[in-house]
């Protein structure tokens, strides 16, 4: 049952398929990618942006943030920035804008609002 | 040390199983192929395979099982039938799609409606386009050689997809013959370990399976199934040259039969091959020049082999046990009239036969008549129909 890893049978030229498209702008060929559209990087999802999927953002008022973390809790995308058990920012690149971190946001503390991405144009 | 058995061939085909033992089979009785589950659990009850057994409530979760148990990393084998075939259908496409090399003993029976248990090949031939390879088997022998030989081919790294190991249902799954069967030891070694590149239970390299592929990746994942159709003949033969050393007995892709100097052939697949042979002896002792060509491999299709084999001939027959109902013949007859119109110069005339279907009964009497069929077209460059029913009451 324990995987051979002498590379003798490997059969996978591209062992990170999304690594390969960030890095040369292509997408790999059909004789490079891994048999059976196996993803074999682990934890890839990291490098695809989904905060271009956004309509609306969370904005983070520090002042009036308490440090419960209930926003990284329920955050489905990982996007709330923690450093030393304090909330310390928002990773627009991957944040979608479901708006959950804004709802579970204590009343009292009202510290993240959502707005329209429109309001950002830069 | 090989021995001679009387056993039907679906007691070959569990007996080659139990040779093999496989970590997980997941199964689900379905006439005729259930024979082979029952001697299986058998040997599990009694202690004599170290499989683990699942019991499950369908050929949807048999194979459905059968799928997760060899991305786990697990040898996984499965065997079905007909209606069975039919259930686990979209899961066929899954194991081939996700290149999990697992081995399915197919007896061969005919698809409702209307309802019917015995032998024709509508069920394979179906799933001929799945990505899974397809053997066909004449005889007990050959599905017992036949299986052993599948699990070296879909676990060879240069092939890793599942094969279907096919023979025809009640005549040969219940019928009784002698065959030759190897001890378990010179088998065991044959097969091997089983090592996968990629298996989920091995958690310190952990990946995913079976994501979403859309308009960018999907295309390329099929491109990369045909080239491993397209390499499988190497290693389908590789693999029938050390099974031959070790056993005495060879294979090909396909069997030719008195075909050299053959003027006439018949090209057809499994039992109705064995039906065929002593009606071609009979012509040949009249001086008619009659052969024969039976495929074993027919996914991947020898599709060049076989139109050089059949090259010189004048009039080839070609007999289908399942009918396109589209009237322009069956599957065999197709592949084969397509892979001859590769050859340069004055191709062979292709005629088709339907027969056998829901078991319809193929005897001497009907190849006779086949071959008496093609010699006249030999004869006048003529040919009444492009296809023909045989053994169908008008």
């Amino acid at each position: 049952m324990a995987t051979e890893d002498n590379g003798k049978n490997k059969t996978t030229k591209v062992k990170s398929v999304a690594r390969a498209i960030i890095d040369t702008g292509k997408k790999p060929g059909w004789k490079d990618i891994p048999r059976g559209s196996l993803i074999l990087d682990a934890g890839n999802a990291e490098l695809y942006q989904t905060g271009d999927w956004r309509s609306e953002r969370p904005v983070w008022d520090a002042e009036k943030c308490i440090h419960c973390l209930f926003c990284w809790v329920y955050c489905p995308d990982g996007a709330i920035e923690v450093k030393d058990g304090k909330m310390v920012g928002i990773d627009y690149k991957h944040c979608k804008g479901c708006g959950i971190c804004a709802h579970e946001c204590p009343k009292r503390a009202s510290a993240l609002t959502m707005h329209k991405e429109s309001e950002f144009e830069e | 040390m090989a021995k001679k058995v009387a056993l039907t061939g679906n007691e070959a085909v569990a007996l080659a199983m139990k040779q093999i033992n496989p970590d997980v089979v997941a199964a689900y009785p379905i006439t005729p192929q259930t024979d082979i589950v029952q001697y299986f659990s058998s040997f599990v009850a009694d202690g004599q395979v170290d499989t683990e057994f699942v019991t499950v409530e369908s050929e949807h979760s048999a194979m459905s099982a059968t799928v997760g148990a060899s991305a786990a990393g697990a040898r996984a084998m499965t065997a079905t039938s007909s209606q069975g075939l039919a259930l686990m259908w979209e899961v066929l496409y899954i194991a081939a799609g996700s290149r999990l090399p697992i081995v399915m003993p197919m007896v061969n029976r005919a698809l409702s409606a209307p309802i019917n248990i015995h032998c024709d090949h509508s069920d394979s031939m179906g799933a001929r386009d799945s990505g899974w390879i397809q053997i066909y088997s004449e005889n007990a022998q050959e599905a017992y050689d036949n299986v052993l030989q599948a699990i070296r081919i879909a676990e060879h790294p240069d092939v890793q997809l599942p094969v279907m190991v096919c023979y025809d249902g009640f005549i040969i799954s219940h019928g009784m013959e002698t065959l030759e069967v190897m001890d378990d030891d010179p088998v065991k070694k044959f097969v091997g370990a089983y090592r996968p590149e990629h298996a989920l239970l091995d958690v310190d390299h952990p990946y995913t399976m079976g994501p979403l592929a859309l308009q960018d990746f999907y295309f390329e994942s099929r491109r990369q199934m045909a080239d491993a159709m397209e390499h499988s003949p190497k290693v389908i033969l590789d693999v029938a040259k050390e099974y031959a050393k070790l056993s005495g007995r060879e294979y090909s892709l396909f069997e030719t039969y008195k075909l050299d100097d053959a003027e006439i052939a018949i090209v057809v697949l499994s039992s109705a091959a064995g039906t065929a042979r002593p009606v071609i002896d009979d012509l040949r002792k009249k001086g008619i020049k009659a052969g024969m060509l039976k495929p074993r491999v027919f996914r991947p299709f020898p599709a060049a082999e076989m139109a050089k084999a059949l090259s010189h001939v004048k009039v080839v027959g070609v007999l289908d046990r399942a009918d396109s109902l589209a009237g322009h013949g069956g599957p065999l007859f197709n592949e084969v009239r397509s892979a001859l119109y590769e050859l340069p110069g004055k191709r062979p005339v292709v005629t088709g036969y339907i027969f056998g279907l829901g078991g319809r009964d193929f005897t001497p009497e009907n190849v006779d008549g086949i071959l008496a069929d093609l010699k006249q077209t030999a004869d006048t460059g003529k040919y009444a129909n492009l296809v023909t029913y045989v053994g169908i009451r008008e």
